[in-house]
């Protein structure tokens, strides 16, 4: 047997033509048709061989997630196997997913014939001959670049969840990410994957599957956190020859790769969650509308659907059950706005993706007209994890409305950036200092982001505030999807707000006028405030700068009451936000036209201090505009009539010499 | 004209828009006008329809691109780590404007709005190269990889999204 399509011995008759509702346990505790010890040993071979358990061979795994590829993950695959051929070892190598730790990218882990698998972190082709010495040929602990060990700790390695990056989290959603091979089935079912939905078939009614999402608490995890269980329910409860079930991959918000990481490290949890959802609504057809920007995500997908159609766990009568779910991908055509359900039914159905005014829900009328389910991709991908365990251990974890775990995506001014998943209920201070490490280069915090374009920046005042849904809306930001984007004293709070209104308006679909209209205004007002003397042209621009001040309350408050659909509701609050917490960078902005930051460009001069200066005439040539004049061996000189605040220089300059206030 | 792609699709359903015009754009890298009118004859709906659906999302482009595309990223974790600069500085070395195309047909400089590399910010990607923590004074020596490197015949792959034109 080499996979769990082979069959044990002639007395299996499993086909997809006629398939046998008992093949999914049969993988792991099989055979359960016939007694045959012969049988059982081939098969619990099968699984110690595809759970790395039993191997001749030594086994490297490669993290190949889009951030592994982008520090460079093929080319130490390369690496590694010329060694290994220079060598003459042989070795297994396989590609995984994201671990999380994106900071420490290519992570490289080895397991060697009945030891335990040892993780390594930036492994570098360069380092590559040393680390397969260590490794591979004297069979020891590669301590400069150590992870950790998946084993007991010992003094050699200590246990990776030991690390202050692993420790504090509760891996539920990524538990097989960067752990299995994605692309793998029987990798997934080994470690127990689609025994859920196995369950289900077998045992469980739809009314009895939505009891056990309503009663685990489970919220969308989309960003509005609306209870799965109910949606379901709404749409059990419509008659129709037709239902639909989308999951949403549009993962617009900048900021966050929860949703990307999931689906290329561990997509058939993803898919297994949708065919229980499908099954509990009496859905038969599937989409993942995924973003095109994930070219990777859609090409696991691809083959993980596949797959499960070969191995009968999607199509016509699945195990046996009768029950039908076919799934197909949607690529999004990069809207953000496509994130809001309506609109992403729009998308689908082919047209423009504009939100239409609710009711009707979705969950009654929905995609062609039919009731129609959408969730997120860290909903479903719970949801096997509840129907394995129950209700109430998912309910056992969290604060008393959040239930379970939240990923989070850091990203920004932080040390360890990276997925994280923590219970509900944690602290950002947990979130940013222990598990993120604090923020690089000793300085100083001064916000975290939270819920992308929809969400606010949260000061160190309320950094205690515990992550969960009720929690986050009342210090003013949201849930969101789960980016979360940590900035320091170098990042100036109008600078953000100005960007992510340039982003709303960029992105709103014009369908409405305070959404279209209203963030255009309030786009104007904050564009105003970071001007210079010299740019403010007369007494009516100036008059126009305070007046839009006094107004921009009032204009965020109009837009959140009356826009149409989520985009526009929720587009004022990182203005509103900030407003709150960093009024006084605003004024300091507004009075004293300075940017403490050093970001707003329009306040800043540039000047070169000409005792540090070599006068190597790299800022000369670097200059777009002619402002640095100097002869080569003098301290140089900044033009500052010229000078257009670029920043070039800056970046060029190797000495420090270039001073900005 | 385009049969190789039609032929998967089933004539008059509305559903198929996006799709064809994605593959019509995996060809060409942008949607020509005459395969826009025969997209709309063949789903059954007007030309304008098409062109709406067209110009709505960021994707999509109706004009050619360049031999390499220069995709930024423009989410919010490469803009905390000044990605604003590295576009600018791009925009100084290539002599064009985000969104345009050099003279000579070799670059392409486009702003997209996150392409989820946020750990390893700020990102930028060539044609399907990613280069992740990237700083001003790396620009020249990317650039110059692809200054001289004739274009793989392959069509590209990756449709990643774009900021409008």
């Amino acid at each position: 047997m080499n996979s769990f399509l082979d069959k044990c011995c002639d007395e299996c008759w499993h086909s997809l033509e006629k398939p046998c509702d008992l093949f999914v346990r049969c993988c792991t505790e099989g055979p359960l048709c016939h007694h045959n010890e012969k049988c059982s040993e081939k098969i619990q071979s099968l699984n110690r061989r595809i759970n790395y358990e039993d191997h001749d061979i030594p086994i490297i795994w490669i993290g190949m997630g889009t951030c592994g590829l982008a520090s460079g993950a093929k080319k130490v695959e390369e690496a590694i196997i010329a060694e290994l051929k220079k060598l003459n070892i042989n070795a297994r190598i396989e590609a995984t997913g994201c671990i999380g730790f994106c900071a420490k990218e290519v992570i490289v882990d080895v397991k060697l014939p009945g030891q335990d698998r040892v993780s390594y972190c930036e492994i570098i082709p360069k380092i590559v001959p040393r680390f397969i010495q260590k490794t591979l040929v004297e069979k020891t602990i590669f301590k400069e670049k150590l992870l950790g060990t998946h084993g007991v700790s010992s003094g050699e390695a200590a246990n990776i969840n030991e690390n202050p990056f692993f420790k504090h989290q509760l891996k539920l959603v990524l538990e097989n990410c960067g752990i299995i091979n994605p692309e793998s089935i029987d990798a997934y079912i080994a470690k127990g994957g689609f025994k859920a939905f196995d369950k289900v078939l077998r045992l469980m009614k739809p009314h009895d599957v939505i009891k056990e999402i309503l009663d685990s608490g489970l919220r969308g995890r989309g960003g509005a956190g609306f209870p799965t269980g109910k949606k379901w329910e709404l749409a059990l409860a419509q008659k129709a020859e037709q239902k639909h079930l989308i999951c949403n991959a549009d993962e617009g918000d900048p900021g966050a790769f929860m949703d990307r990481s999931v689906l290329e490290s561990d997509p058939f949890r993803i898919i297994e969650g949708m065919a229980i959802g499908g099954y509990a609504i009496g859905a038969t057809a599937g989409y993942v509308y995924c973003r095109a920007e994930y070219p990777l995500a859609i090409e696991r997908l691809e083959k993980t659907i596949k797959l499960c159609e070969e191995y009968g766990l999607l199509g016509e009568n699945i195990l046996g059950s009768n029950f039908n779910f076919h799934i197909r991908i949607k690529k999004g055509a990069g809207a953000f706005v496509c994130g809001e359900e309506t609109a992403l039914i729009g998308s689908i159905e082919g047209k423009r993706g504009m939100p239409r005014p609710r009711p009707p829900f979705p969950s009654i009328s929905g995609l062609f007209g039919k009731p129609t389910v959408i969730n997120n991709v860290e909903t479903f991908a719970n949801v096997a994890n509840i129907i394995n365990r129950g209700s109430e251990w998912f309910s056992s974890i969290g604060t008393k409305a959040s239930k379970g775990t939240k990923v989070f995506a850091l990203s920004g001014k932080i040390t360890n950036t990276g997925l994280v998943e923590v219970p509900m209920g944690t602290t950002l201070e947990e979130v940013v200092f222990t598990i993120g490490g604090g923020i690089p280069d000793n300085k100083i915090f001064k916000a975290v982001q939270i819920g992308g374009p929809s969400g606010g920046c949260l000061p160190h005042s309320v950094i205690k505030t515990q992550v969960d849904y009720e929690s986050l809306k009342e210090v003013g930001a949201m849930m969101g999807s789960g980016g979360f984007v940590v900035m320091d004293e170098d990042t100036c709070m109008v600078d953000v707000a100005k960007f992510f209104l340039t982003f709303i308006q960029n992105e709103s679909c014009g369908k409405c006028v305070p959404c279209r209209e209203g963030t255009k205004r309030m786009l104007e007002i904050i564009e105003r405030i970071p001007v210079s003397y010299k740019q403010t042209k007369n007494k009516v621009d100036e008059l126009q700068r305070f007046k839009g001040i006094i107004y921009l309350n009032r204009l965020a408050n109009v837009i959140k009451d009356t826009s149409l659909c989520g985009l526009g509701q929720s587009a004022p609050n990182p203005v509103l936000s900030g407003l709150q917490y960093f009024r006084e960078e605003y004024e300091e902005h507004l009075y004293e036209r300075k940017c403490s930051a050093g970001v707003c460009k329009d306040l800043l001069t540039y000047t070169i201090d000409n005792s540090i200066c070599s006068g190597c005439g790299v800022c000369l040539r670097r200059c777009s505009v002619e402002a640095i004049v100097g002869e080569k061996g003098h301290a140089h000189y900044i033009v500052q009539d010229k000078c257009i605040k670029c920043g070039m220089c800056l970046e060029a300059c190797r000495f420090e010499a270039i001073e900005v206030n | 004209m385009h049969e190789d792609i039609f032929k998967n699709y089933t004539p008059n359903d509305k559903s198929y828009l996006i799709p064809l015009l994605q593959d019509i754009q995996t060809v060409y890298g942008y949607l020509p006008e005459d395969a826009l009118s025969e997209i709309a004859e063949f789903v059954g709906i007007s030309l304008s329809r098409v062109y709406g659906v067209a110009t709505f999302y960021n994707q999509f482009r109706l004009t050619p691109l360049g031999e390499n595309v220069v995709r930024v990223c423009r989410g919010t974790a490469c803009h905390v780590k000044n990605s604003s600069n590295i576009l600018y500085a791009l925009e100084q070395a290539l002599n064009i404007k985000a969104g345009e195309t050099t003279r000579d047909k070799k670059f392409t400089i486009e702003v997209v709005n996150c392409i989820g590399a946020c750990s390893i910010a700020p990102v930028i990607t060539v044609n399907e190269d990613y280069y992740g923590r990237i700083g001003v004074k790396d620009i020249p020596n990317i650039m110059k990889k692809y200054q001289s490197k004739p274009k793989a015949d392959t069509p590209k792959k990756a449709e990643i999204g774009t900021e409008k034109v």
